[in-house]
């Protein structure tokens, strides 16, 4: 059977709040101790998802099963298995994190001296002992939402939910919440993640599915995706704004392409067919003795990803092809496999 | 706060061995047992006192307005209805006692609706837990709340000179039987907490639902002296009836029929509105 390693299997999931379809039949599999990245913008309908398969929305058509257990069915059950950390930190400002953690360990059927002890191991390994004594409502955006994805953790699920983790934090933290999340991997966990950053969706997900409109515009791996989107961007930055003539010269020699010039800021930007042409380009440079200040490859953005996969940007339309994709996964041949 | 360094914090987490639990070793349960359910309320209760202590103005309502309104009726209206403040303070201590016993109930109904709009409240519906927890946890702790406001209307009718008949045991079943009437009316509240849209429209429907109750009782003037047509709402109406118990108990220390019927008319009120409450608040997003 092909659930057997499914972590989550969903077929046509939709969801709608009066006449607007915040969720326009979406299939989605998430193979058990791999990291799913849900991608899309704000309003695509990722979170109202997550919240459907997490039983804090009822579902009103298609059907879920998480560890083949039916979520509709049997929500006690999901509950059990299922870790969620939600966009907004779902902790109590009026208490401290240690009661925090207390107050959830015994929710989850701890003795309240169990809660106490597991309680002070979270607080430890998110290194928030400091804070354990001080009320939420004092501390940092990056301490919640470890705090936050502390107490997810208490009941060790085998499957975490995490809605935008990592969504205004800033890039330190971000990073420290990037590797957590890859430790638990390690230790047996399947991730479904929202995003809606395409680097956040690259640097921890296995397989990603793009979602605009309520629809799943396209599926698979980042190199996949970024394949279908196409070329990056070398930008680079010439120490001697005299030079940039030159720069642009060893630029054209190497890719034959003519590159775009911001003069002010001695800048030089060109499309790369490969990502490894940038080397190439930097190496010319070398050889002109050009100096350079700064220098990056970018990734497409996540507007430029969306322009490839719905023809539009994410602002509007509900893009004709995101349809096409839809047929495409209805007629999935894992069809049956959740009703069993 | 000095922040531990990255590396520090993957080693903690990696040394511990099972920090997940695949679903392959789980037991699951496909609905809370009742001790689950009793753990579970009790923790919620233990949250609720927690905010308590961190909120002490929540108790302006229960320490002030024994004293306040326990002075002014008996001294408004003590000469014009019993003839002096004296005879009159056994009733409306009685009065009183249950109608701030209602306010504090108002207050729990406010509170529950404004802590259902907090994030944390996502939380406990994502965790596999009884779903009366959150509400019988916090209902229960502001059993506190009732029994201050109970035990300060008393002691401000002793200071003014109100001397019960039923002494004693008289008093402790008549303060009882406050406590347990303001537990179940909360849960009226408590389901218009579930259902309204803010916090202030729980306010406002209480607040509607609060004054007939009250006035429209024997709490304050004797039955007798309304219009026919009224006298028949204020004899129905369950406040009377726990204060005619109150009454009974406190000031003649008898258990009659009254307590009787006092006790039946709080259950019916737990029968009917609980399992509304909890229905709607697990409905609730």
């Amino acid at each position: 059977m092909s659930s057997d390693d499914s972590a989550v299997l969903a077929h046509g999931l939709v969801k709608r709040f009066g006449d607007f379809t915040a969720v326009d039949g979406i299939d989605l599999e998430v193979k058990t101790g791999e990291v799913f990245g849900v991608l899309g913008p704000n309003g695509a309908g990722k979170t109202t998802m997550l919240n459907m398969l997490a039983t804090l929305l009822p579902i009103d058509e298609g059907s879920a099963s998480i560890f083949g257990v039916d979520v509709a069915k049997n929500p006690h059950m999901i509950r059990q298995l299922v870790g969620v950390t939600g966009q907004y930190a779902s902790v109590d400002e009026n208490m401290t994190g240690d009661e925090n953690l207390r107050l959830f360990g015994m929710l989850l059927g701890l003795s309240s001296k169990q809660a106490r002890t597991t309680a002070s191991e979270l607080l430890e390994r998110f290194g928030l002992e400091e804070a354990a004594d001080r009320q939420i409502k004092n501390f940092s955006g990056g301490m919640r939402r470890r705090l936050d994805l502390a107490a997810s953790l208490i009941s060790r699920p085998p499957l975490i939910f995490l809605d935008e983790p990592t969504t205004g934090l800033d890039p330190r933290t971000r990073g420290q919440m990037w590797d957590t999340i890859r430790d638990l991997v390690k230790e047996g966990a399947t991730i479904l993640l929202t995003t809606q950053y395409l680097d956040e969706a690259d640097q921890l997900a296995d397989r990603i599915a793009v979602i605009d409109h309520g629809l799943k515009v396209a599926e698979g791996t980042s190199v996949d995706l970024k394949s279908q989107v196409g070329n990056s961007t070398l930008y680079f930055r010439l120490a001697d704004k005299e030079l940039v003539p030159q720069g642009a010269a060893v630029v054209e020699a190497v890719l034959g392409e003519t590159p775009q010039i911001t003069p002010e800021a001695a800048g030089i930007s060109i499309a790369l067919p490969d990502p490894n042409r940038a080397a190439d380009v930097l190496i010319g440079l070398r050889e002109q003795n050009l100096e350079i200040t700064a220098a990056e490859v970018r990734q497409p953005t996540l507007d430029e990803v969306f322009m490839v996969l719905t023809g539009k940007p994410t602002d509007s339309g509900d893009g004709d092809e995101g349809d096409d994709a839809r047929e495409v996964d209805r007629s999935d041949s894992q069809g049956g496999a959740t009703r069993e | 706060m000095p922040e531990k360094s990255i590396a520090a914090i993957r080693k903690e987490v990696l040394l511990v061995s099972n920090l997940i639990i695949p679903a392959s070793e789980r037991q699951l349960r496909a609905r809370p047992t009742p001790k689950e359910t009793f753990t579970e309320s009790a923790a919620m209760g233990w949250r609720a006192l927690i905010k308590m202590r961190r909120n002490p103005e929540q108790f302006f309502d229960v320490i002030i307005q024994p004293f306040l309104f326990t002075a002014m009726f008996a001294y408004i209206f003590g000469g014009a209805i019993s003839g002096s403040v004296q005879d009159y303070l056994p009733i409306v201590i009685t009065g009183i006692l249950v109608q701030t016993a209602l306010t504090a109930c108002m207050a729990t109904g406010v509170q529950l609706r404004e802590d259902m709009d907090k994030g944390v409240f996502n939380r406990f519906r994502s965790l596999p837990m009884a779903r009366m927890a959150p509400l019988v946890g916090p209902m229960t702790a502001d059993v506190l709340r009732y029994a201050i406001a109970a035990t300060l209307t008393l002691l401000t009718g002793f200071l003014m000179g109100y001397r019960p008949g039923g002494w004693f045991w008289g008093v402790a079943a008549g303060w009882v039987l406050v406590v347990f009437s303001g537990w179940s009316l909360s849960w009226i509240f408590a389901w218009l907490g579930t259902v309204a849209r803010s916090a202030q429209a729980v306010q406002g429907i209480g607040m509607m639902i609060m004054f007939p109750l009250t006035f429209l009782s024997n709490a304050f003037v004797p039955v007798e002296s309304m219009p026919g047509w009224l006298q028949w709402f204020v004899n129905i109406n369950p406040v009377s009836l726990v204060i005619s118990a109150v009454r009974d108990l406190m000031n003649d220390g008898a258990f009659t029929m009254q307590v009787v019927w006092a006790v039946v008319g709080c259950i019916v009120v737990i029968v009917i509105f609980a399992p509304l409450a909890v229905r709607s608040y697990s409905r609730k997003v």
